[in-house]
């Protein structure tokens, strides 16, 4: 595994940096996506100049990708070692006596998000790609708007979507503060931070789910 | 009071354990949890069995000696105890205690509950020190004033008792409490400011060699160390490797 | 003349350990690599020696039974240590601290040691800091000092109430540094077995690899003994469960004279025995008695109450209580020296007031402090008619402050809570002044064999003073025998490597198999710990806080009696060439049994009452131990003959040329 950092610290520093890398990607992400529900044309516009903007496609795009796999693989393998770091199974381990469930099981509500990950890439992205470069099709800033709220029409999306939100949340709640222990922040402000990224870790993916819920609720009908 | 114990028995390094079962009766409240276990092992001797092997020496919660993974916790049920400061009025009559040994790939089992950490030893020897010499000229030792703060911070770091509670306790066997304590102790004073950069690099290499998992900061070691040795010493830690890395 | 030259150097007091170092032999750098020294022991007497020889340039290999030399017992010593910086102004001094010393051991310890070990006492304490030990510190970040037992002024540096977890951890650090430039090898879960002599001088050890179980034969040049103390000859003591006194009864057997060995350290705060199952005893810091106030019931009916559970310690009235040590020592009151304060406990319980439900127990009460402290924080927080509860809650906030950790530990262990029923508490063995004698250069009667900390009887003559045990054992690492060890060895530079295949390491190892097969083949009717639990009573009993004649030949026979019936039927389960713990407690007992002996007769020699040692026979009409200066004034040195019955009595004679020999009185 030559290219990843020798040193557990290291590696758990660039856990953080890319979950963090991606914790402001979801804030950026909705920002745009709460439009929808506010204002669909500003949403139209933000998106696809998003989707048009060469900075944002040959520049952010590829960065965001990388992160998302550099934060994935990492998880994984530093999984793995964890594991193999315990040696013989304990007969009984009460881990629930000295650690919070969200804590110990980053590795399944990280695996559900990322399991999410493929099927919204496939919805949104995958679409994407198909209509820019497969199709050819012409650029039309206003067919964002109908097309997202024409995702959430099947009850069973949208409830795998809120459910995928609630991991997100599970998983945030632990990482975004965990990150900056990582970070070795430890200082006056430390509490507030701690309020800060657990608010946040709500906040945003249950916005997310209510995004999805009020699209399935009110769907477009012409 | 009347017991079950089910007690992880191994032979020897190499050879396969197994849990054991025990049944012991006339067990007292004012016990503590290793007089209980000599009460077991006084019966197994004169049975003609062989008794329980644990480590164990101060019987007062400073030596770290004692190292019990009890209904899956470090130490048992109670809090800022070591295993010789649990008393057996923590328990009720008719319970089952599980007993086992700290579990970790660095900790290999000796004997039955016994298991080898040395691996801590090594990641001390790493840097774990003040490069002086016992010369007899060394400077007044109130020649550099210490802020109380730092120094009741340096002190509560170095109240580490390297039981190996934290790694015990730890779902991946991360021994980065145990190491960021003596970190941050050299880390606040002057004295070890010295050699901060090659200190914290060499602990660190050290501790991963050993086959330690990786910190993800869940914090099951802070709640169960016995004497409470703070996380805020992990970030100081993950502080200290920053600047050792970004100094070079 | 004494067979025993104390090698003490000429001249003034205060000039000795400086001449003597400008005197003795040094050995050249490139001459130390050559020169190998094994230090048995790794608390802190032994884990300073091997980290400053190693930095000289020997080749150190350190031995200890422990998982790490970091758990030596040192680390469970809780007030502090001494040092006569005299940071606080308040007029301390070398010679005070030499004063303090020989006085608080009731005039039975060498001046030219005492002297020396008040002189390097300040440099420990500037060497602890340098390796970063984090010692209490005053707001203004300069070392906070705190006042002990016995002395007038504040001369003590302390870490909480972890001093010696501090001190033992700089120790080790210290080697640490060594052992990564491997100039240290460390043998860990090894325990000496014995002493192998080459031409009359000590040349290696026999040690046995705990976790194998493998006799392993090691050399070197010198040998430092470092194991500590032999409390646990009680059973029950404030040591280590695995303490023991095996490497200096070894040195002992192979011919170093073993010195004092009655003067015991029995502390009176410590939590009492609750029941048979007890393994242990516990310590509460001696500074608990600045605030505490020690009584019995008067009347022995409500005693009798106490013990049956029918009458609460509240219930007593204050008329009712006997608050004895304030009655038999008003200048002192609380604060008399612990040996003191031991005795008259236990004559309270002997005479039947004792409370708890074995009756050996006083009470340690708070309730007179947390009122006071009350009033006057109400006082100051302009609660002028502040009422009872109020005051309690207060002065209970105030006590917690200073002692909180204390009444934790009591409360986890006794489970009753401290600030509402007063304390009860004990004495227990805690301290062993006897040891190993040796000379000025620590070295023992065997040439090339050294003692150092609690395992030698040097420093602390018939009674110890508190925080004295760690400066004392630092003293002897840091800064005495790694120049004293060179004088010894720069005869050895051209030696070369001692090889272990010589007829003498071939017949100590024979003895020690031959020795642990004998006690394998026992017939196994009993454990090693009911052995280990008789003898402690006897010790207890019969040579325990006040000793007479009968009793102690009554306790010669019994505990040879009791030898030989371990020899034949002791039970010892598994096998010897595994881990067995069993097999190590074995060896730690047997080597008891025969100290425990000693210690009796020791005892019985010693017709006199001083420090620790108090022979009923000798005492004042009120109860006070009474030296004898003009027969006693000396140290018993003891040398190994067979059985300890047949051991040869040696006496360095003590002079005082320094200070006047005076009757302690607390009066």
């Amino acid at each position: 595994m030559s290219g990843i950092p020798s040193s557990s610290i290291a590696r758990k520093i660039i856990m953080a940096l890319s979950g963090l890398f991606l914790v402001v990607f979801l804030g950026q992400h909705f920002v745009i996506n709460i439009t929808s529900v506010i204002a669909p044309d500003t949403f139209n516009t933000w998106s696809h100049f998003m989707g048009y903007n060469p900075l944002v496609q040959y520049a952010l795009q590829p960065v965001l990708i990388g992160g998302v796999i550099v934060h994935f693989v990492m998880g994984f393998v530093l999984e793995i070692q964890n594991r193999k770091a315990r040696g013989v199974r304990y007969f009984k381990y009460n881990g629930g006596a000295n650690a919070s469930w969200i804590s110990r099981n980053m590795i399944i509500s990280g695996a559900t998000v990322l399991a999410f990950l493929f099927v919204h890439m496939y919805d949104f992205w995958f679409h994407e790609m198909v209509y820019k470069y497969v199709e050819f099709s012409p650029e039309d800033p206003t067919r964002y708007y109908t097309e997202t709220v024409e995702k959430f029409h099947s009850p069973i999306k949208t409830g795998l979507y809120v459910i995928s939100f609630v991991l997100l949340a599970l998983h945030l709640l632990h990482g975004f503060a965990s990150s900056f222990q990582t970070m070795g922040v430890n200082n006056k402000y430390s509490a507030a931070i701690k309020t800060f990224t657990k608010v946040y870790a709500i906040v945003i993916p249950l916005g997310f789910a209510f995004i999805a819920i009020y699209h399935h609720l009110n769907p477009i009908t012409q | 009071m009347k017991l079950t114990l089910k007690i992880w028995r191994q032979d020897s390094a190499n050879s396969k354990g197994k849990m054991q079962t025990y049944p012991i009766d006339g067990i007292e409240g004012d016990m503590s949890f290793l007089e209980m276990l000599d009460v077991l092992n006084e019966g197994l001797i004169n049975k003609g069995e062989t008794p329980v092997e644990f480590d164990h020496d101060c019987r007062e919660g400073i030596c770290g000696s004692c190292s019990l993974q009890i209904n899956g916790e470090p130490h048992g049920p109670d809090r800022m105890v070591t295993t010789c400061q649990l008393h057996m009025r923590s328990f009720k009559d008719g319970d089952t205690i599980t007993i086992e040994p700290f579990r970790a790939k660095a900790f290999p089992v000796i004997k039955d509950l016994i298991v080898d950490r040395s691996a801590f030893d090594r990641i001390q020897q790493s840097g774990g020190y003040v490069s002086v010499n016992t010369s007899g000229n060394t400077l007044d030792a109130n020649a550099i004033p210490i802020n109380k703060q730092d120094a009741d911070s340096a002190f509560a770091a170095a109240a580490c008792i390297g039981c190996g509670a934290c790694v015990a306790a730890c779902k991946n066997a991360s021994a980065m409490l145990f190491t960021s304590a003596k970190v941050s102790q050299y880390a606040l004073l002057p004295q070890g400011q010295v050699e901060a950069t090659e200190r914290v690099e060499n602990m660190v290499r050290q501790m991963d060699l050993e086959g330690f998992g990786n910190c993800t900061n869940t914090g099951a070691c802070e709640i169960e160390c016995p004497k409470g040795i703070s996380l805020e010493n992990i970030a100081r830690l993950n502080r200290e490797f920053l600047s050792a890395n970004i100094k070079g | 003349m004494s067979v025993l030259d104390s090698k003490v150097p000429k001249g003034p007091l205060d000039q000795k350990w400086t001449a003597h170092k400008n005197k003795i032999n040094l050995v050249n750098p490139a001459n130390k690599r050559k020169i190998d020294v094994i230090v048995v022991g790794t608390g802190l007497a032994g884990g300073a020696a091997a980290a400053s020889l190693a930095e000289l340039g020997y080749n150190v290999k350190t031995f200890c039974y422990q998982d790490s030399p970091r758990r030596a017992h040192s680390i469970a010593a809780q007030g502090g240590i001494n040092a006569s910086k005299n940071y606080q102004g308040d007029g301390d001094s070398n010679y005070r601290l030499f004063y303090d010393t020989v006085k608080g051991g009731d005039y039975r310890s060498r001046e030219a040691n005492v002297y020396r070990l008040a002189e390097v006492s300040g440099n420990i304490i500037d060497q602890c800091v340098a390796q970063g030990v984090p010692f209490a510190r005053e707001y203004g970040g300069q070392l906070d000092n705190r006042s002990f037992g016995g002395v007038l002024v504040s001369r003590t540096f302390y870490a909480k109430g972890q001093t010696g977890q501090q001190l033992l951890l700089g120790a080790y650090s210290a080697m640490n540094r060594q052992i990564n430039r491997g100039k240290i090898t460390p043998y860990n879960r090894h325990e000496m077995l014995d002493l192998v002599l080459v031409d009359g001088k000590a040349r290696g050890i026999i040690a046995r690899d705990l976790v194998t179980g493998a006799i392993e034969r090691h050399s070197a040049h010198a040998v430092v003994l470092a194991s500590g103390g032999y409390g646990n000859v009680f059973f029950l003591s404030t040591n280590a469960m695995g303490s023991n006194v095996m490497a200096a009864w070894r040195a002992h057997r192979r011919g170093a004279y073993f010195a004092n060995p009655c003067f015991t350290q029995i502390h009176p705060t410590c939590i009492p025995v609750s029941g048979d199952h007890q393994s242990k005893l516990t310590l509460m810091s001696e500074s608990l008695r600045n605030d505490g106030r020690i009584w019995v019931p008067a009347k022995k009916e409500d005693a009798d109450a106490i013990r049956n559970g029918k009458l609460k310690p509240t219930q007593i009235a204050e008329e009712d209580r006997d608050y004895f040590l304030e009655r038999r020592y008003p200048a002192f009151g609380n604060l008399v020296p612990r040996d003191v304060a031991s005795r008259a406990a236990k004559e309270r319980c002997d005479a039947g007031f004792g409370v708890n439900k074995t009756g050996e127990a006083v009470y340690l009460d708070f309730d007179a402090a947390i009122m006071r402290y009350g009033k006057e924080k109400a006082l100051i927080s302009g609660q002028k008619d502040a009422s009872d509860t109020e005051v309690r809650v207060l002065g209970e906030e105030i006590i917690a402050a200073k002692y909180g950790n204390l009444f934790q530990m009591y409360e986890k262990i006794v489970d009753e809570n401290p600030y509402k029923t007063p304390m009860m508490i004990y004495p227990a063995v805690h301290y062993t002044m006897g040891g190993l004698w040796v000379d000025y250069n620590l070295q023992t009667t065997i040439p090339g064999c050294f003692a150092a900390g609690e395992a030698n009887f040097s420093d602390h003559g018939a009674n110890r003073l508190g925080a004295s045990a760690l400066m004392q054992g630092l003293a002897d690492g840091y800064f005495v025998l790694p120049s004293t060890i060179g004088d010894y060895l720069a005869d050895d530079i051209a030696t070369g490597t001692i090889p272990t295949d010589s007829p003498e390491f071939e017949a100590a190892e024979k003895e020690v198999t031959d020795r642990m097969a004998k006690m394998k083949a026992g017939k196994g009717l009993h454990s090693v710990d009911y052995y280990h639990k008789k003898l402690g009573k006897i010790m207890w009993n019969k040579c325990g806080m006040s000793r007479n004649e009968k009793e102690l030949k009554e306790a010669i026979e019994e505990i040879a009696a009791l030898r030989a019936d371990f020899w034949e039927n002791v039970k010892i389960p598994g096998d010897i060439n595994t881990k067995n713990q069993e097999l190590e407690k074995a060896g730690r007992v047997a080597d008891f049994l025969e100290l425990g002996e000693l210690f009796a007769k020791d005892a019985l020699t010693r017709n006199e009452s001083c420090g620790g040692h108090f022979r009923e026979e000798y005492q004042t009409p009120e109860g006070e131990a009474l030296r004898d200066d003009e027969n006693f004034k000396f140290v018993s040195a003891w040398e190994y003959k067979g059985a300890p019955k047949d051991a040869v009595l040696h006496k360095e004679e003590l002079v005082y040329e320094n200070i006047e020999v005076k009757t302690r009185s607390y009066k």
